[in-house]
């Protein structure tokens, strides 16, 4: 029985909330690593993006509840989602129009494009601001819970409970349709195709007749998608607050960076692998340990939860020193 | 970067003539009362003497930057870092806390250091299966053993007269001391970031030091018994007179009084000045000494690598041991900035210091003002530093303009009270057009 | 005599101020297998690449089948008929044989099966790894998927910038067989060479460029038997 309860608290406390943010890291480093892949830089304007694209998805949600369309069950921020993809694209279309080209058609370095996307994550954080404000804001409107913590003991009988909460259900089934569209896409179609072979090498890519600036517009319109996308999943899991998303840059740049930059499925694992350590540094283990018989002093939680972000850092700094490009290989320029 | 650098002539007069066009606006600022400026020579003084501070900042980014073209995402937390020292080194020594924890406190930091060195001898020395299992064997024990050492120190700490102190306090040495130490601090830490993460890919160093940075302030926000975290330090000495004791001293009175001053403002005016003394001085000897050195064959070097990295690298020369070197030094002069600015507030708050604010904002500053310009840089600064504190004032000015014909409602309560947001958005579009329409800044390298 | 299938008269161009090429013409009929052989720094890659487009000529003139393409992009050429096999870097390594072969019919509208199929049947070696990744085939395998990529587009000129560098003596060997038989189903080949000897021997149309002009024009085999070329360039 204990073993039971043991079992159901590490899924509960750490398997659950790991998976949905390790589903939210996913989608935010697979925008990262696409943009490195095609773009050759680290955009550091991708965790505003995801802010951006959020702060009008709830701008929309709001207005769709003020004229009473909703989900039932599910949050209405799903139905504001599409929107909130649309208006983002034409933003971050626009940006690549009047910033990033230049760059990128006098061959300048990768560290001068990085400092152009410091300036759009200015912008577009002062935007965000602008538009919805510094304050915490909660969105999640429809069913709290797929599975109470109450329903859960009356089932089972167990002392312990457990709770699966639709916004992280919805995550988890979200991430992986978008993983699997974005997979197909890029095995199996024309465009798709052609996005990797401008990755793998752009020249040849330019010889085989691929229009560079047609893959740079599909690269930023998917990875805008996905990092909308990923925003508004943060914001329902947790709660929407601008200063946040510039935080989450960290754990998702070492997400794209544990799965090799520019790989998309090393960016899938890297969010995973981020998201668990961080849980699992940072959860109190002393529950556990007494469901299995152990009578610890403390609470066996190895990091403070302040320090989430140092987890990233130390994997991030571990897979520098010892496998540069990445678990699952990268490009190593 | 080499595409911006071909030179070409810029009027020597531009740099002087830049200088007193900054000398005015602070004239201004001292004299004129108006919907513009203050008219408070104390306020100027204020703007000035922060503007000098970021002046050093900015230095320090631009030996980065603009000698080595390292993009170094962790300013704040160097900044930070240099922060801690006059706390550590200059604040009364707190009653007790020794005894209750310092030597198992700082047992702890040297087995978690120690720690770190064993494993990465393990890592080295030992190889085939084992080498794996050892490492882990190594970091599992050191963190217990770190653990269980620097926990019940850190109560014993905390729980020390918890609401006036509770941290491990200072040495009480003279404030000015802490200065070179803070410069140590960072770059301490400059050199373990730069040690890894250097030598790859431009960008990794800006997403590790994005990283150290996050977690350097981190640290200060929750280690109490080191900065006391959200309950501040404060009252860290001076290396200048306090204005109470100023306005007691009948001689100053009297001075004051002879300058048509009332007490009260002169003492604030005086203070101030001896400070921006105190700041022209560390940032004129700064520039000098960063003059020579980019005038000597070391710094010819520097450029030679940053201009063409893969001949440089050809011709033999160490290219990550030079940027390691740069990358430290320029992360010193950061950290000296921070010891500095944390003097001249009277009070560390780990709770203030923001990335917005504290890294992107000092990459403008360098940005605008020139790139590999020491001159550039510490204009850039003082200006911009200027501008983003007038902005406060005249952000709402022109809303409250603009939004003048609106009738009084929601939508006007929300621009006017989204203004001071409009500075994210101005100071982005500063970086963006400076960056593509003059790379080389107001006063470009020669 | 009508005009050459590709005729490159007189190009004088290149990268910065100083001309790497120095009025040189190269000029090949329909099916023929032309190399450009020279010492290092003759700017043999360099006048390839003119032809191609990837350069800017000063003076000069480029025609592809009587048709005047010197103000064309490489892209541009590309729908004229021309194919290009880059010496480094000339594959996606990442994806596999089959997906390489169809980014080399990437501009093609029509059903590419056939073209495919034909590559196929002219390297059996890489068709048996037609779902493996390009950069996991070894150095002479990749020159195959290189080459076969270059001709999914159905050119009718084929160039090759040094196809054989790196690889064995045997693999060259092959290689070059391939190459002959790619001339002989009506392909145009301008080929440069670092050995040149080998090269010569297949050649109908050899050029020996010395800075940047012509200096010798003769056969392969006119060539190889010329003792003045064989003393100062082919090593005796």
């Amino acid at each position: 029985m204990d073993m039971l309860n043991a079992l159901v608290a590490i899924l509960n406390f750490v398997v659950i909330p790991a998976a949905s943010y390790g589903a939210q890291l996913a989608l935010g480093a697979l925008g990262v690593t696409l943009i490195y892949g095609i773009l050759r830089f680290s955009n550091f304007a991708h965790g505003d993006t995801m802010a951006f694209g959020a702060a009008l998805v709830i701008l929309i949600t709001w207005g769709l509840q003020a004229i009473g369309i909703g989900l039932g069950p599910l949050p209405t921020a799903l139905l504001a989602l599409p929107f909130g993809i649309a208006l983002t694209a034409v933003f971050i279309l626009g940006t690549d129009r009047v910033v990033y080209r230049f760059y990128r058609s006098k061959r300048s370095a990768p560290i001068i494009l990085v400092m152009a996307s410091v300036g759009v994550m200015f912008i577009m954080n002062g935007l965000t601001r602008l538009i919805i404000g510094v304050d915490e804001i909660r969105f999640d409107d429809g069913a709290r819970f797929l599975v109470s913590v109450q329903q859960f003991r009356a089932w089972t009988g167990l002392s312990e409970g457990l709770s699966l909460r639709v916004s992280q259900a919805l995550t988890l089934v979200v991430t992986a349709l978008a993983c699997w569209a974005l997979f197909r896409f890029l095995n199996r179609s024309r465009a798709g195709k052609a996005m990797r072979a401008y990755s793998d090498n752009e020249d040849l890519a330019l010889l085989s007749g691929i229009d560079p600036e047609r893959v740079v517009r599909l690269t930023w319109l998917i990875a805008t998608a996905l990092a909308v996308t990923a925003g508004t999943l943060y914001g329902l899991d947790k709660s929407f607050k601008v200063f946040n998303y510039f935080q989450i840059l960290l754990p998702i740049f070492a997400a794209a960076i544990v799965g090799g930059l520019g790989n998309p499925l090393g960016a899938v694992a890297g969010g995973f692998i981020v998201a668990f350590s961080e849980v699992a540094v940072t959860y109190p283990w002393r529950k556990i340990a007494t469901y299995l018989g152990f009578e610890p002093q403390g609470l066996l939680q190895l990091l403070s939860t302040e320090y989430k972000f140092a987890v990233s850092f130390v994997i991030l700094i571990v897979v520098l020193l010892f496998r540069p490009t990445g678990l699952f290989r990268g490009k190593s320029v | 970067m080499s595409n911006t650098r071909q030179a070409e002539a810029v009027s020597p007069w531009r740099a002087p003539v830049l200088f007193l066009i900054l000398a005015a606006l602070f004239l201004a600022e001292g004299s004129f009362r108006n919907a513009l400026f203050s008219g408070s020579w104390n306020t100027a003084l204020a703007i000035l003497n922060m503007g000098l501070i970021s002046a050093v900042m900015a230095l320090g980014v631009n030996m980065q930057w603009g000698y080595a073209g390292l993009f170094n995402a962790g300013v704040v937390g160097f900044l930070a870092l240099g922060g801690l020292a006059p706390v550590l080194v200059s604040t009364a020594p707190v009653q007790g806390a020794w005894a209750a924890g310092g030597p198992r406190l700082i047992l702890a930091l040297l087995v978690g250091l120690g720690t770190l060195v064993l494993a990465a001898q393990v890592w080295r020395r030992i190889s085939g299966a084992w080498r794996v299992p050892a490492l882990v064997a190594v970091l599992v024990a050191g963190f217990v053993a770190y653990r269980w050492l620097f926990d019940p120190a850190v109560m014993a700490i905390e729980a020390n007269n918890s609401a006036r102190a509770g941290n491990i306090g200072g040495l009480g040495w003279p404030v000015l001391l802490s200065w070179p130490v803070g410069a140590l601090f960072a770059a301490a830490a400059a050199w373990g970031v730069g040690k890894v993460a250097l030598g790859l890919r431009s960008d990794y160093l800006a997403i590790a030091t994005l990283g150290i940075g996050e977690i350097i302030v981190a640290v200060m926000r929750n280690e109490e018994w080191l900065s006391r975290g959200v309950k501040n330090v404060s009252g860290i000495p001076r290396p200048v007179p306090y204005e109470l004791d100023l306005q007691g001293n009948a001689d100053f009175v009297a001075r004051a009084a002879e300058w048509g001053m009332s007490p009260a403002v002169a003492s604030g005016v005086w203070v101030k000045l001896l400070y921006a003394g105190l700041f022209g001085a560390v940032l004129l000897a700064l520039i000098l000494l960063a003059e020579l050195a980019l005038k000597s064959p070391w710094g010819r070097m520097m450029r030679a690598i940053r201009d063409n990295e893969t001949a440089a690298e050809a011709m033999g020369k160490d290219v990550t041991r030079r940027h390691l070197q740069i990358f430290v030094i320029g992360s010193a002069v950061i950290g000296l900035a921070g010891a500095m600015m944390v003097t001249l507030d009277g009070l560390l708050s780990p709770n203030s210091f923001n990335p917005l604010r504290y890294t992107f904002l000092i990459w403008v500053m360098v940005i605008v003002g020139g790139s590999g310009n020491n001159w550039g840089a510490a204009l850039g600064a003082i200006l911009v530093w200027f501008l983003w504190i007038k902005a406060e004032v005249w952000g709402p000015e022109l809303m409250r303009l603009v939004t003048g014909p609106l009738p009084a409602g929601a939508l006007r309560d929300h621009l006017l009270g989204s203004a001071p947001h409009m500075r994210f958005i101005a100071l982005g579009l500063v970086l963006l057009l400076v960056l593509r329409f003059a790379p080389r800044g107001l006063v470009p390298e020669k | 005599m009508a005009e050459p299938y590709l005729s490159a008269t007189d190009m004088r161009g290149g990268y910065g101020k100083a001309d790497i090429l120095n009025g040189c013409t190269l000029t090949v009929e329909r099916g023929q297998i032309a190399v450009i052989v020279g010492p290092n720094g003759a700017g043999k890659s360099t006048a390839m690449k003119a032809v191609f487009g990837m350069l800017a000529l000063r003076e000069g003139k480029v025609a592809l089948a009587g048709e005047d393409i010197t103000r064309l992009t490489p892209q541009e050429r590309v729908r004229k008929g021309m194919g290009f096999v880059p010496q480094t870097h000339n594959i996606f390594p990442t994806m596999t044989v089959e997906e390489n072969l169809e980014m080399g019919a990437f501009i093609r509208e029509d059903d590419y099966r056939d073209t495919m199929a034909q590559v196929y049947e002219l390297f059996p070696a890489v068709a048996d790894k037609r779902r493996q990744n390009a950069g996991e085939l070894s150095g002479g395998q990749r020159q195959q998927v290189a080459v076969g990529r270059a001709l999914m587009t159905r050119p009718s000129l084929l160039m090759l910038d040094e196809p054989t560098a790196g690889v064995s003596p045997i693999v060259m060997d092959e290689l070059f067989d391939r190459i002959i038989e790619v001339a002989r189903t009506g392909i145009s080949i301008l080929m440069v060479e670092q050995n040149a000897r080998q090269a010569l021997e297949i050649a109908d149309i050899g050029y020996v460029l010395v800075q940047g002009a012509n200096r010798y024009t003769d056969s392969g085999q006119a060539l190889l038997a010329d003792p003045e070329v064989r003393r100062t360039f082919l090593g005796g």
